[in-house]
């Protein structure tokens, strides 16, 4: 898997034309071309149903009261319940799960982009003996389970203190961030061009400042790749908080939703965990189509040739 | 650039590898040598046992029925998704209609469009993703058994998650509903890298849409083909199955034992039962099938590389 800054990943593909129109070649039958064109179009068309129904689905559910979710689950809700989502919000404590992960995640980019760049910098631009050891320990972390990790690391957290603290979860999410935001950013120093920072040397900067004051600065778009792959993946974390954050009042969304399900089973308030769930899906997929370019770049640039 | 360099290096690196060092590679380490032990979790003390973790794995029904499941959907997910990814990307951008005097090889109208939907599941967590379709397969009251009802098909009534025959497709097909859209986006920004000259030799050649597709487009995207197939795979054995398995069947892992993964045992083991050391046991295999299965997918698929 070799990396390299994704190229947009263009709208339709627009290929010149370079022979002459209708020269050489026999002309293919234009019956093949629509068939296939149409045939084409129906199965994307399916797909692409099949994506947004479930997902207006959930959003129509969040309107309807408990009684037409169970009775006819397609029907339009009879009017708009908003109370689903006031309840979701302050009963169900969707506010708090909201505020933890916005924590959470906060804390955890920074401290991601801070540490990652910098252990990819020295890594990218400064040879020294193991150099090469510190940089697969860090890529090996990708591809190993990390659930064969969490059992000794629960008890290892919980004898630090940390356990179910937000920082506590902070500096694991960071350190379970590390390997891929290494390997990926290892690679666009790499990219970088040394003689700015060896101008700037010349001049009188310090290692420390060439980095912060030039380096970093060229950096930026590697670090906005990596930084909404990180925040998506963060965000939408699941099994590290479910293993590592048991109190209550410090869940996630993520698993506060799950811990919501779970509980309105006794409860029954459905309509209102619906109205939670959406609460949580609306934020990052309004903001995925705002930076649709942004997005798709980042969470695709560590897998393209 | 020699001044100070040292200083410089080790105190850039000190705290992610301290950090990374702490809560990643040490706990990877102890658990392997908690592996040995009869250690529960649930106090410090513990002796060593030599193999009888691994000796009770072998004879553990359930860990076989795990490994099994694991191994389903390390092979299944990456086939189904990497598969219709490539079949959606291709007609996306090489689907469309020969306009005269347009390009020899065309996407279809609305690409664009197509690769923003399909892109959705990727950017919701799989958690999210789970809950949702867990109560779209509610027999009663969910959403396809009312659309089964809805276009008549009364007699087809499926307990779905309640059937330990269907569970484990189940689940694999919410997997694979919100990986598709990212393979898709990622193979299309891969086509569309290809030279058109390529495309053209062939249609003056004859070459219909199929062999195009298998002659051309895929060996020239095989290294992202494969490094998805071991991305998926990884996915696939650990945390995407965990949630997915862990939300949305009863038990987890039920109806009896049909959809129990192993990273979902290893972690009711540890949390559940308090034995932490026959979970690390089973976490050992685990990672095992996982370099196994890397390894399997970087030999298998070793081919020429391909320049153009």
């Amino acid at each position: 898997m070799s990396i390299e800054k994704t190229t947009e990943p263009p709208a339709p593909v627009a290929v010149t034309k370079t022979a002459a129109p209708g020269g050489g070649g026999p002309p293919r039958p234009q019956k093949e071309g629509q068939v296939l064109n149409a045939f084409s179009h129906g199965i994307l068309v399916v797909w692409a149903v099949m994506v947004v129904l479930p997902l207006l689905w959930a959003v129509m559910t969040s309107f309807k009261d408990d009684g037409a979710i169970f009775g006819s689950p397609w029907s339009l809700p009879d009017k708009l319940h908003f109370d689903n989502w006031s309840r979701a919000w302050t009963e169900a404590n969707m506010s708090d799960y909201f505020l933890n992960t916005v924590l959470v995640v906060g804390g955890s980019l920074i401290g991601t982009l801070a540490l990652g760049s910098m252990a990819a910098y020295v890594l990218a631009r400064f040879d020294f003996p193991g150099n090469r050891f510190i940089y697969y320990l860090f890529v090996g972390g990708m591809s190993f389970p990390i659930m064969l990790a969490l059992v000794p690391l629960f008890y290892v957290v919980n004898n630090m203190g940390l356990l179910n603290t937000i920082h506590g979860l902070i500096l694991v999410y960071i350190a379970y961030s590390l390997p891929f935001t290494v390997f990926f950013l290892t690679a666009f120093f790499r990219t970088l061009p040394s003689s700015v920072a060896e101008a700037a040397f010349v001049d009188g900067a310090s290692h420390s400042r060439t980095f912060f004051q030039v380096m970093l600065p060229m950096a930026k778009p590697g670090l906005i790749s990596v930084g909404i792959f990180n925040f998506l993946g963060q965000w939408n974390q699941y099994m590290l908080p479910t293993v590592l954050n048991t109190d209550p009042d410090k869940r996630v969304l993520t698993q506060g939703l799950v811990q919501l399900a779970v509980s309105q089973g006794y409860k029954g308030d459905w309509s209102g965990l619906f109205a939670g769930l959406v609460m949580a899906m609306l934020p990052v997929l309004a903001a995925y189509i705002v930076f649709q370019r942004q997005v798709v770049q980042g969470l695709t640039a560590g897998a393209l040739k | 650039m020699q001044h100070g360099k040292y200083r410089f290096i080790v105190g850039f690196l000190a705290l992610p590898l301290g950090l990374y060092a702490l809560f990643v590679v040490w706990p990877f380490i102890q658990s392997i040598y908690y592996s040995f032990t009869d250690w529960t979790g649930l106090s410090p003390e513990f002796e060593m046992v030599g193999l009888d973790n691994y000796r009770r794995m072998l004879d553990d029904e359930i860990f076989w029925k795990s490994l099994q499941h694991s191994l389903m959907f390390a092979l299944v997910l990456p086939l189904v998704t990497i598969g219709l990814a490539l079949f959606f990307a291709f007609m996306i951008n090489v689907g469309g209609r020969r306009r005269r005097g347009g390009p020899v090889i065309s996407g279809v109208r609305g690409s664009s469009f197509y690769k923003i939907v399909y892109f959705f599941p990727q950017v919701l967590s799989i958690a999210i993703v789970a809950l949702l379709f867990a109560f779209a397969y509610n027999p009663d009251s969910g959403a396809v058994n009312s659309f089964l009802r809805g276009i008549g098909l009364d007699g087809v009534q499926p307990l779905w998650l309640g059937d330990p025959d269907l569970a484990l497709w189940c689940v694999m097909a919410v997997l694979v509903w919100s990986t598709v859209g990212f393979f898709v986006v990622l193979f299309s920004a891969g086509m569309a890298s290809i030279p058109a000259d390529l495309y053209e030799a062939a249609l003056l050649d004859g070459a219909g849409r199929a062999t195009t597709f298998f002659r051309i487009t895929l060996p020239l995207l095989w290294d992202t083909v494969q490094s998805g197939w071991v991305y998926l795979g990884i996915l696939a054995l650990g945390a995407e199955s965990f949630a997915v398995v862990q939300i949305m069947t009863t038990g987890p892992g039920g109806p009896d034992y049909s959809t129990t993964v192993m990273v979902l045992y290893v972690y009711q083991k540890a949390f559940r039962d308090g034995q932490a050391a026959y979970a690390t046991t089973i976490g050992v295999a685990l990672l095992v099938v996982t370099l196994a299965f890397a390894a399997l997918v970087m030999r298998l698929g070793r081919r020429e590389r391909l320049e153009y």
